[in-house]
Parts: structure tokens; C-alpha cells; sequence
């Protein structure tokens, strides 16, 4: 079976975050807490169904992952962009002061 | 500018108090997300990947100095000192937190702005071109009319909750800078045989999934049936248009699905019933809106063009950000300045709040208080003197802000995509860094000259690719990007919608596919001044997918 985790936004701030081995919704993928089996993936739904009527979180979902050496690697592009942020520089670290386009 | 009323203080005041309320109730959790979903889109919140989002309204894409400053203290103190301007004039917020969002309504609402309509299935902002009331070409300013639309369209009882949501694009000249015949409704101004205003009426025309050019309903509508007009086309469509399936609900598929003959009878029926009733336009409203949009007393300033010769004598960059940037103003002394938001290698988009700041403080030193915002994610001051010109440039330059390539390869048009938004498949913003690194050299896009390339990363083309002389469209397939490429579109007065060349690109490949692109034009115009769209619609397709992908795919 694909390994799963649980994910969602937290209903305050909409940060993106996963449930960790503790029951608690936390920042870092890297701390999920990951099903192997279809008994702890239907606990990870109960819990988040649980968790968006307890108005904690909204977009509850559970994705399939890989455990890589280098941790906890989501399947789809979406959701590694979404537990590490845009794959791109934004803000100050973005402004382009020096144009690059002398001849 | 338009100045709010006191009908507006108090309408915006109070759906800010609506709202925070509503919120209230969200997070003490007396309201469900479902109850709450279509209460916080109606002001204009999504949720994205990383966080909520926040859409500000930019009325037709005009600014004060006031507001862009409000801006920049919003990106500041409640976002990550950022803010991202939109391909429908509007502007987004990446990282505002729920709890802070009402707050930041009443912000927005002190120096009259609002989020109202930027989402959901109604009227949306009403668009126009950047360069209103100052444009060499203009027959009349579209703005007094698109703040008739705005007035007319907000909160409108009947039209809250039509099949889909529905844009309105307004143009003044017959240069179409404002794309108006890829818009649900595009207005054209227009002068009959004695000199009267109305409008050129185009219906059913939008980008997404089904992309459609508009079609002609109208030669001249009069000024004063602005709104019945627009009225009875609403009501047809509200009735008629499709709520079973929301990817067939725009007005573009009840046109296409209705047949024109038939949906311009029904419109001209329903328009009898309306004509002469209270939605008629008095000549004096008209005439009071009109008061709001006063062209700026511009002083003769013609010293400009004796000191614009020497500076660009003297300065090859300034002179090639002039002839890009700069364009014709109604007075000769003035040109309209557009600050490009498409720094090579940046986000195309995006502003710093420093940056916000400084465009606040320029415009009020040299643009007549006046900033604008365009479809294709720039910033415009409409009236600029050029004995100003080049003191601003130093001020744009010295802040990221004056790269000269507005029209030309690296001016991409990119929506989020799978950086930020929920609905994308593929990213949008690295694969504009890595084609304007690649074209970054000015020679270079001097040399290829005006070309538009439009990235989405989704079907629903919010990156506008399929008017995109070279469109890329980002999809997954097998859980990987891969980027299709189109070729042929535009949106100006000649709207073509781009067609697909062949197979996709992986993230790796796209940047060399479209040089490829590129190249083949160079060696296949006629001659330098033969534009890339002008080339493409003599050659066709087959020259350029035969550089692309060789002989035998196109045998």
C-alpha cells in the first residue's frame, strides 16, 4: 500500500499543515505521521473529518507519500510545493535590481 | 478619479462590518466552511496552497498615490511585503492570515477600495485600457463608462448569482488595449456620422477551457442605453445560460449553442421592454461621472523635447526605455510612462511594498497623481511630461523598476500557477524566469521585436496563453508538468486565439523549444520590421513545427 498522511489549512491563518504522531496539526511535513496500513488511513479520515467540525482546519485531505532517505516525499508536485513553499524566490528575495540586459 | 459618495462610504462600510462579523462567527465556529466558503469568496478570500489569498478590486485598473500606498502598507503589516498585480487589473495578496482580513477591509475601505465581486458568480471589475485619458488614439475615455458599469453592477439583486461569472471590458480607442473580444461583454467606443458616443457591442468571448472570440452585436449602441442595453443581455443570459455544468455556464456557450442570429433577437426583445425606462441614461448623470475623470490640467512643458534628445543621445539605456516604455499622450509636451513589473529573471507581477511606495511618491512628483494598473501586469502613469522623464527613470532604475522591454519577449504575462494557486497544474512563474534570463539581453529583444508570450498553468487561462502570440499552457501528465505550446494568438483588435503546435515540453526543454521558436522567425521574416505575430499569420504553423519537431511529425 502507498504510505499516506493527513493534510490541510489551518482555518485561521490557511498555513498549510499535516498531522504529526501526536494527533496535533503541525508545520513540517517532515513530522507527519504516516499510515502504512488501511486501519490507520481510515483513523487519519476520521481524525480530520473530526478536526474540520471542530473548526481547526479546512481542506482536509490524505495523500500518498514515499519515505525516501531524505524523508517524507510527496507523490504529486502539489503537495511538495505546498509543504515547502513556492519553488521560486518572492518578495525581497525576488527584486531583480541589476538588469542583465547590456548588450 | 471617481470619489466615493456617501452611498459608497456607507455600502462599503457596511459589508466590511458584514463581513468581519462573519468571520467572527467563522472562527468561534458558529458557521460551518461550507455555510462560510461563498460568504468569504463574495469578498474576494480564497484559500490557496500555502495560505488564504486576498483579490483587491482596482476599479478599471486606476489608482491614486493614496491607495498605492494603503497597498504597500497592507503588504507590509499584514503579508510577506509583497503584492502580486493581475491580468484583470486587480491585485493579490499571497499570505494574508483570516483573522486579519477584516481588518484589512476597513484599511482598504479608508482610502475608498474594496475585494467586493472579485470572486464568485457575478460581475466582476470592469476592465479598460491603461492608457484611458491619455491615449494619442482615443476617441472618448472609457473609465466614466466602466464606473457606470461598476455602479450599476455592484451588489445588482438580479445579477448576484448568475450561471457564471462574467466580465465586462470597456475600450476608448481602436487600438484594443484592454482585450475587449475575449470578455463575456467587450464595449468599444465609438462616433457615429454626427459625432455622437456609443459603443461597438461584442458578446461571448473568453479564454479557459473553450476559448472564444466575441461576436458583433451591435455597430453603435448610444450612449444613453448603456445600461439597458447591457441589461437585456444580462437577463438573456441569467435566464438561458447554462447552470448544469459549470464549465459550459459562461455566455460564450449559450452564444455558440444558441446561434448568434437567434440570441441577438432575443437580447433586441428583451432590450424593448427596457429602453425607455429608468435605465436610460440621463445626459446629466452621464455629465456628472464624466466631472470625475477630468483629464489633469497639464501645463506646456516643451522644453521636454530638446532635453529628451540629449538624454537619449547620451544614455543608450534610458533611449531604449523611452522608445519601449514611453508612448503617445493627446498632449504633445507628454507620454505615458509604463513601469514594467517584468525585471529579467523576475516575477512577473509582483511588487515589493518598497517598491508600491515608491511608485505612490513618483506619481505624485511626476505622474499628475495618476497610476494604473494593466492587464498585462504592469504599472502605467498615464500623463508624464518629457522634460520629467528622465529623473524618473533614475528613480525607476535605481529600485528594480525600469527594465525597457514592455512588448517585447521577456514582457510575460504569468499567472501563479502551481506556486501558488490551488486550481494549477504546472508552475508558471520559473518557466517566465528562465525564458526572460534566456532573452534578457536587450540587443537581442530589440532585434526580435514586439512578441507576447502569455503563460497559465491551468486550462482556465488566467495567464491569457491563448492570445499569447506564443502561448505556453502548463498541464500534468503521469504526475509530471509538461508545457504545450501554442502559436497565432492575440488580443488587441485583430483577437486570434493561438493554436496548440504538437506535443508538450518537459520543464527542462520548454525554454529551448520556444528559442527554437523564436529563431525560425528570425530566419523566415521578411524583413526586420515584419512582426513575430505579423510572420506567423503570413507562414502558418508548419515552418515553426517543422524547426520543432522535424519533418516527419508534420508529414
Amino acid at each position: 500500500m502507498t504510505s499516506k498522511v493527513l493534510t490541510a489549512n489551518r482555518l485561521l491563518d490557511g498555513v498549510s499543515v499535516w498531522l504529526n504522531g501526536q494527533g496535533q496539526w503541525c508545520e513540517q511535513l517532515a513530522q507527519a505521521f504516516i499510515a502504512r496500513h488501511e486501519e490507520a488511513v481510515s483513523a487519519l479520515q476520521d481524525t480530520g473529518k473530526k478536526a474540520v467540525s471542530d473548526n481547526l482546519v479546512v481542506d482536509v485531505a490524505v495523500i500518498d507519500v514515499k519515505e525516501t532517505e531524505q524523508g517524507i516525499w510527496p507523490t504529486r508536485l502539489r503537495e511538495r510545493i505546498r509543504s515547502h513553499g513556492p519553488s521560486v524566490a518572492y518578495g525581497y528575495e525576488a527584486v531583480v535590481l541589476e538588469q542583465t540586459q547590456a548588450a | 478619479m471617481y470619489r466615493y459618495d456617501e452611498f459608497d462610504h456607507a455600502f462599503v462600510a457596511e459589508r466590511v462590518a458584514q463581513f468581519k462579523d462573519q468571520v467572527e462567527r467563522r472562527v468561534s465556529g458558529d458557521i460551518s466552511e461550507d455555510a462560510f466558503k461563498p460568504l468569504r469568496l463574495m469578498n474576494g478570500v480564497y484559500l490557496q496552497l500555502h495560505a488564504y489569498m486576498l483579490r483587491v478590486a482596482v476599479p478599471y485598473g486606476t489608482l491614486s498615490p493614496v491607495q498605492m500606498r494603503k497597498l504597500a502598507h497592507i503588504a507590509r503589516t499584514y503579508d510577506r511585503g509583497y503584492g502580486h498585480f493581475t491580468t484583470r487589473q486587480n491585485i493579490q495578496f499571497n499570505w494574508p492570515k483570516l483573522s486579519d482580513i477584516p481588518t484589512i477591509l476597513e484599511e482598504l475601505a479608508s482610502v475608498e477600495m474594496h475585494a467586493i465581486q472579485t470572486s464568485g458568480n457575478c460581475i466582476r471589475n470592469v476592465t479598460t485600457d491603461q492608457f484611458a485619458g491619455a491615449a494619442a488614439d482615443e476617441i472618448a475615455d472609457p473609465r466614466p463608462y466602466a464606473e457606470i458599469l461598476r455602479q450599476w453592477s455592484s451588489v445588482h439583486p438580479e445579477f448576484s448569482f448568475l450561471p457564471r461569472k462574467f466580465k465586462i471590458a470597456v475600450t476608448g480607442a481602436p487600438t484594443d488595449r484592454a482585450a475587449i473580444q475575449v470578455h463575456d461583454i467587450g464595449l468599444q467606443i465609438v462616433k457615429n456620422d454626427d459625432g455622437d458616443i456609443g459603443f461597438k457591442v461584442y458578446i461571448g468571448g473568453g479564454q479557459g477551457r473553450t476559448p472564444m472570440i466575441a461576436k458583433k452585436v451591435r455597430d453603435f449602441l448610444p450612449e444613453a442605453d448603456l445600461l439597458s442595453y447591457t441589461t437585456a443581455i444580462m437577463r438573456v443570459y441569467n435566464l438561458n445560460g447554462r447552470r448544469d455544468n459549470k464549465y459550459k455556464a459562461r455566455i460564450k456557450i449559450l452564444v455558440h449553442e444558441t446561434g448568434l442570429e437567434e440570441l441577438k433577437s432575443q437580447i433586441e426583445a428583451e432590450w424593448q421592454h427596457l429602453k425607455d425606462t429608468e435605465l436610460k441614461l440621463p445626459q446629466n448623470d452621464i455629465e456628472a461621472i464624466l466631472t470625475y475623470f477630468a483629464a489633469p490640467k497639464l501645463a506646456d512643458r516643451a522644453e521636454g523635447w530638446g532635453e529628451l534628445a540629449q538624454w537619449k543621445k547620451a544614455d543608450q539605456s534610458f533611449s531604449n526605455w523611452v522608445q519601449q516604455n514611453v508612448g503617445p499622450h493627446q498632449h504633445p509636451d507628454y507620454g505615458t510612462v509604463t513601469i514594467s513589473l517584468k525585471p529579467i529573471g523576475g516575477v512577473p507581477g509582483d511588487a515589493t511594498d518598497a517598491q508600491m511606495d515608491l511608485v505612490a511618491d513618483l506619481a505624485e512628483e511626476f505622474g499628475n497623481d495618476e497610476i494604473r494598473v494593466t492587464h498585462e501586469q504592469n504599472l502605467v502613469f498615464p500623463h508624464v511630461a518629457f522634460a520629467d522623464l528622465e529623473p524618473l527613470y533614475r528613480a525607476l532604475k535605481s529600485n528594480g523598476l525600469a527594465t525597457g522591454n514592455v512588448g517585447l519577449v521577456t514582457d510575460i504575462i504569468a499567472c501563479p500557477g502551481l506556486d501558488y494557486c490551488a486550481l494549477a497544474n504546472a508552475r508558471s512563474i520559473p518557466v517566465a524566469q528562465e525564458i526572460s534570463n534566456r532573452f534578457g539581453n536587450a540587443e537581442r529583444q530589440k532585434t526580435i521585436g514586439e512578441l507576447k508570450i502569455k503563460i497559465s498553468g491551468c486550462i482556465n487561462a488566467c495567464g491569457h496563453h491563448h492570445v499569447g502570440h506564443i502561448g505556453i499552457l502548463g498541464v500534468e501528465k503521469k504526475g509530471a508538468e509538461l508545457y504545450q505550446i501554442t502559436l497565432g494568438g492575440s488580443a488587441d483588435e485583430n483577437t486570434s486565439v493561438g493554436k496548440i503546435m504538437g506535443p508538450g515540453f518537459e520543464p527542462h526543454e520548454i525554454t529551448d523549444a520556444i528559442e527554437k521558436v523564436v529563431d525560425t522567425y528570425l530566419q523566415l521574416r521578411k524583413a526586420d520590421d515584419e512582426s513575430f505575430i505579423e510572420a506567423y499569420r503570413r507562414l502558418g504553423m508548419e515552418p515553426f513545427k517543422t524547426a520543432l519537431y522535424g519533418e516527419k511529425t508534420t508529414a
